[in-house]
């Protein structure tokens, strides 16, 4: 029975970059909802919920570029194997 | 950084950004995309996080306005359940002021909250009401009552003094 070791490392690397996308994207959409609370609390006049917001998209935006140096690094690793066969 | 790295996937790192792009094997088509299209994804994050920083500053340089102490009506110039329309702070802050009782006044702004419609007072209904997409205030406190808006209708703050009722402040 072949296991996921057994899979040619084009088919891996795929698979790892494909769920790093899918938390971006979940990232991201929790970035648009953090913006757009934090534009109608500030026209509502409501200041304070602006540095909490700023901090946590912050984070999420230096998650992102984690796994997008993750992909980086994956697809020169996979596509430098292949090349190097 | 690698990732910052030109030509860093095959090959000799010197390779011209160029080849890797536009890479004459077809299998790695799947991870050029898949790779441009993070990109996009985390400069979008990016931009997410550059829209709260520009909220943030514009919070910690917000400054309390100051607002004009400005006569708008006499007492009793108009009836029971009768509205009078009025300009506050600046002429081009369009407010209206409905008496609701015999010494009973309220004052709203007239831009609708969704898209900047006046509002306009239903005697019928006894509410504040947007003839572009139906949202309805109260006339109690201008809270929503009903469609698309969604936050309260900022209230004008009005005094009695002598037989002037005089604006002082823009509440919401």
């Amino acid at each position: 029975m072949p296991t996921s070791n057994d899979r040619p490392p084009q088919n891996r690397g795929l698979t790892a970059i494909v769920g790093a996308m899918s938390l971006i994207t979940v990232l991201l959409i929790v970035q648009i909802w953090l913006l757009s609370a934090a534009l109608e609390s500030f026209l509502s006049g409501n200041r304070h919920s602006a540095l909490p917001a700023a901090i946590f998209s912050g984070v999420m935006f230096l998650i992102c570029l984690g796994l997008y140096a993750f992909v980086d690094r994956v697809d020169s690793e996979v596509r430098g194997s292949e090349n190097g066969r | 950084m690698n990732w910052l790295r030109r030509g860093s996937s095959g090959g000799t790192p010197s390779e011209p950004l160029w080849k890797e792009e536009f890479s004459v094997r077809t299998a790695d088509e799947r991870y050029v995309t898949r790779r441009q299209l993070t990109k996009f994804l985390v400069l979008t994050s990016l931009g997410m996080f550059v829209g709260n920083i520009w909220i943030l500053i514009r919070s910690l340089f917000y400054k309390v306005p100051v607002y004009p102490q400005q006569p708008v009506a006499q007492l009793g110039e108009i009836p029971v359940g009768g509205v009078k329309l009025f300009s506050y702070p600046t002429k081009d802050d369009h407010c209206i002021m409905i008496r609701t009782g015999k010494d009973e006044y309220v004052s709203y702004s007239q831009k609708c909250t969704h898209l900047s419609c006046a509002v306009y007072y239903s005697q019928a209904e006894n509410r504040l009401e947007c003839p572009c997409h139906k949202g309805f205030f109260s006339i109690k406190d201008g809270a929503v009552l009903q469609g698309p808006p969604s936050r309260p209708l900022p209230r004008i703050v009005l005094e009695a003094r002598g037989e002037q009722l005089v604006a002082i402040e823009v509440k919401g």
